[in-house]
């Protein structure tokens, strides 16, 4: 055989297979970039970094407050750019880094650059201390001593002074989760009856006046009063809770050698960042890690966990699942099974596929207009007239949201369950009818179940579109911070009217809208890792039901 | 030729129908679309008794049974004329539902087309249907049915297992066991034996045998012999036209028209 013939030979079309392949690997590459390059600069927010001191030429403009000393985390290094041509720097003098310096308070930046041309020395000092705090961020300092509440001072050098800090912070986290509870629940519930029986006395006072009237309005003065009474003891308790987190302090020195006073109830927690062994930067890793799960977040966001956010987003998914999924196979039952296939049908099919491409905001604008204004006004006015004019429904909500964004995803799960409804195969439907059934018994006892794996699908894409989507959901209820979920163990447990916080509104906010963008990088890519983590999630958990289902339901060939 | 007849009797000698005309097609006509796939047909189907359809493919054997019980309705764009009647009643008569219809007759598909269910489910289809759901009475219809259709020793074990992990032999008797199940008067079977071993075949043979002391059976078959030996009577049928139409001994022995001599001989078809 000659090199023609083999030529020849070859499968025509091969071209082609290549290009497809091509393109697949190109795909491929570039969302396994996505997710690592995610993963990646979002797991590093949690990893306890060294802190360097730095020590600059006087006098060269990397002074800070008048000190040529500087301390914090490198979080960037980078060349500059030099404008002027004739220098040439190269080495460490031609890099700037960027610091994360902590101590908002003191310096008034909490992530700054500096120029490495001018740096004298560069040193890791193994008693500087990296707190935690409730507020301005964290705190880089050297510690002096520490100021007990019976006079006693204790030296830094003392070695019983870490042991005892670390007990006092203990010490003062467990009296904040007691004043949290004092203050968020208990005193919220009082508010609340208050509030009750506000709108009680206002319904009363609507009737009319009458001697029988003005009794009850009498008695629920007093009850008011006794709840009032019950506050003020609350809120006393709380201020005596508080003073006490103050009772000890930190006193300190940062790098430029300003003091510092901290009371110990501010510190989260501390450590010492350059004395840490791999073992201590792993727990303390998976504690920031398990943190930022599990806590309500600080400091406009920036510190903190998301907590709330990853609530949010999961029952507003799982409502919208909800909401989506029985109105999709219903009007899709209704179009394959029952309709009269002519022009009409097709007509509602090309628009609801083309309702898949209008822009989500405006699904977010009628979602607004059309639940939050009609539907949720139409509820205040007949459910709640007494709390107007405040909003009950009427104002964004995460129900709203869920049905808004269901009627976003709703042509998603109509053209999956089309598909999946006539995919099951005719003899299957005669079989049924033959047995004296009718179309309706048909379709819930043969076709239903059938299609189940087929209309999961269409649910899976509908809940990854509607996980992520953010647009619309500004205009129907997601906002910035919601300290209250959506379910809580308040009666009635479930508030579907509460605003919420979502997110995907949470990379945005963070990314665009802090105040501090340089502090909320780190935060962005964790935050959005952590989505898609969610949405992968979400996504598992119905393919996993829908293989379950597969396999009740897959045909032998014969 | 002679072969054949050897089998056509059974040994039981035909005994006369309560009801020859039990069911009753009368001058009728059928449509799909444009096309008339039967002519003007007449025809009685005698109670509890097998009647046996034969002709060559497409000639309408499956339209003239899936009339029977209407099952052409969920094609589009049919249209009938003339009438079929089961027991003196117009199946078209518009204050009959067809439902109740269908509930009376049981139908075996040419493909066996077993529900996405366990083989109890299977079995039990029609009673549930019918809001029949006490579990001791389920239970003895499933062990009768899966009996009559031969195939209890095989699944008695494993009756609450997916019915899709079957041989295709055995869906399509567990098809035969779900038609007969809730006891309907007639039997509609479109070639019941096409997907079946000799064995498999010969055990529905005797099913059929049995269940005529109780049904009336309408079955089409491309198998000459099992028409010979199940049925009492035989249509053949060609390019949508009733042919002959006669006790089966006759048919098969003494044929009175050439196409049906020649098509029973296997000279054609
Ligand atoms: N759903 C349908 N729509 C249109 N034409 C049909 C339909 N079903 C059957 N036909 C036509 O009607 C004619 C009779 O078909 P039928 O299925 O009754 O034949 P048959 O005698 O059962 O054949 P076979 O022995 O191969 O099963 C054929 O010409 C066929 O093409
Ligand atoms: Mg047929």
């Amino acid at each position: 055989m000659n090199k023609e013939s083999i030529k020849s030979d070859r499968p025509k079309g091969e071209v082609a297979v290549w290009f497809s392949s091509l393109g697949l690997s190109l795909s491929l590459i570039l969302i396994i970039g996505l997710v690592s390059m995610i993963f990646y600069n979002g797991i590093l927010v949690f990893w306890p970094d060294q802190v360097v001191m730095l020590e600059f030429q006087k006098g060269k403009g990397q002074d800070v407050k008048g000190s040529n000393f500087i301390a914090g985390e490198i979080t960037k290094q980078q060349s500059k750019i030099i404008k002027d041509l004739n220098v040439k720097l190269d080495g460490l003098a031609a890099q700037e880094w960027q610091l994360h310096v902590g101590n908002k308070d003191a310096y008034g930046f909490s992530y700054k650059f500096f120029d490495m041309q001018h740096l004298v020395k560069e040193s890791y000092p193994q008693d500087i201390i990296l707190a935690e705090r409730n507020e301005y961020g964290s705190a880089i300092f050297f510690a002096k001593y520490l100021q007990l509440k019976n006079g006693d001072k204790l030296n830094k050098d003392d070695p019983k002074f870490e042991t005892t800090l670390k007990e006092l912070t203990q010490e003062c986290k467990a009296r904040r989760k007691d004043i949290l509870q004092i203050e968020k629940f208990e005193i919220g519930k009082i508010n609340s009856k208050i509030e009750d029986i506000r709108l009680e006395v206002r319904a009363l006072q609507r009737k009319g006046s009458n001697p029988e009237i003005e009794a009850k309005i009498h008695s629920f003065d007093a009850e008011i009063k006794f709840l009032q009474k019950g506050y003020e003891d609350l809120a006393a308790k709380s201020r005596v809770l508080r003073e006490k987190q103050n009772e000890n302090t930190l006193h300190a020195e940062i790098v430029t050698g300003e003091p510092m006073i901290l009371p110990v109830g501010n510190i989260y927690s501390f450590y010492y960042p350059n004395r840490l062994s791999t073992v201590d930067k792993i727990s303390i890793f998976t504690k920031h890690f398990a943190e930022f799960f599990t806590e309500d977040p600080r400091e406009a966001n920036t510190e903190g966990g998301i907590f709330p956010a990853i609530f949010g987003t999961f029952v507003m998914t799982l409502l919208m699942s909800l909401a989506v999924t029985p109105f999709g196979v219903v009007a899709a039952i209704y179009l394959r099974e029952y309709a009269k296939q002519g022009f009409l049908v097709r007509a509602v099919r090309v628009a609801v596929n083309n309702l898949a491409g209008v822009p989500s905001i405006v699904f977010g604008i009628f979602g607004l207009g059309f639940f939050v204004y009609l539907v949720g006004g139409t509820l205040d006015e007949i459910f709640f007239s007494l709390s107007l004019p405040t909003p009950t429904f009427g104002t964004g909500g995460i129900i709203w949201a869920a049905l808004t964004l269901a009627l976003m995803t709703v042509p998603v799960v109509i053209v999956a369950t089309e598909e999946a409804l006539s995919a099951v195969s005719r003899g299957m439907r005669e079989g049924s009818l033959a047995c004296g059934a009718s179309k309706w018994q048909t379709i819930q006892n043969i076709i239903l179940p059938a299609s189940a794996p087929g209309i999961l699908t269409g649910l899976i894409l509908a809940m990854a579109r509607g996980a992520g989507e953010v647009a619309p959901l500004m205009l129907v209820g997601v906002v910035k911070l919601a300290p209250e979920l959506p379910i809580d163990g308040v009666a009635p447990f479930v508030h579907l009217e509460r605003k919420f916080m979502h997110l995907g509104f949470h990379i945005y906010d963070l990314g665009f809208q802090s105040p501090d963008s340089e502090a909320a990088i780190p935060m962005v890519f964790a935050t959005t890792f952590l989505l898609i983590m969610l949405v992968v999630a979400l996504n598992l958990g119905a393919i996993i039901i829908r293989n379950r289902l597969r396999k009740k339901y897959q045909a032998s060939t014969f | 030729m002679n072969k054949m007849t050897k089998n056509t009797t059974n040994g039981t000698k035909e005994v006369a129908s309560e009801k020859p005309d039990y069911i009753k097609v009368d001058n009728f006509s059928f449509y799909y679309g444009s096309a008339k796939v039967l002519h003007s047909l007449n025809l009685d189907i005698p109670y509890k008794k097998v009647t046996a359809f034969i002709g060559p493919s497409g000639c309408g054997k499956s339209t003239l049974l899936r009339n029977l019980n209407r099952m052409n309705d969920l094609v589009d764009g049919i249209k009938h004329e003339g009438d079929i009647r089961v027991d003196g009643e117009s199946i078209y008569d518009p204050f009959l539902e067809v439902i109740s219809l269908r509930k009376r007759i049981g139908m075996v598909f040419q493909k066996s087309n077993p529900f996405p269910k366990t083989i109890y489910e299977n079995v039990v289809y029609s009673l549930r249907i019918a809001g029949r759901n006490s579990k001791s009475e389920l239970d003895t219809v499933v062990e009768k049915s899966l009996r009559g259709a031969a195939l209890w020793d095989e699944v008695k074990d494993r009756l609450h297992e997916s019915a899709l992990g079957m041989s295709g032999g055995q869906m399509q008797r567990l098809c035969i066991a779900r038609a007969i199940a809730n006891k309907p008067e007639i039997l509609l079977m479109d070639e019941p034996c096409s997907a079946l071993d000799p064995i498999a075949t010969a055990k529905v043979e005797e099913l059929i045998h049995e269940l005529k002391t109780e049904f009336t059976i309408v079955i089409v078959t491309h198998n000459m012999q099992q028409a010979a030996r199940v049925s009492d009577r035989t249509a053949f049928f060609y390019l949508g036209k009733l042919i002959e139409y006669d006790k089966t001994e006759q048919l098969f022995m003494s044929p009175k028209v050439k196409q049906t001599e020649d098509y029973v001989s296997g000279r054609f078809g």
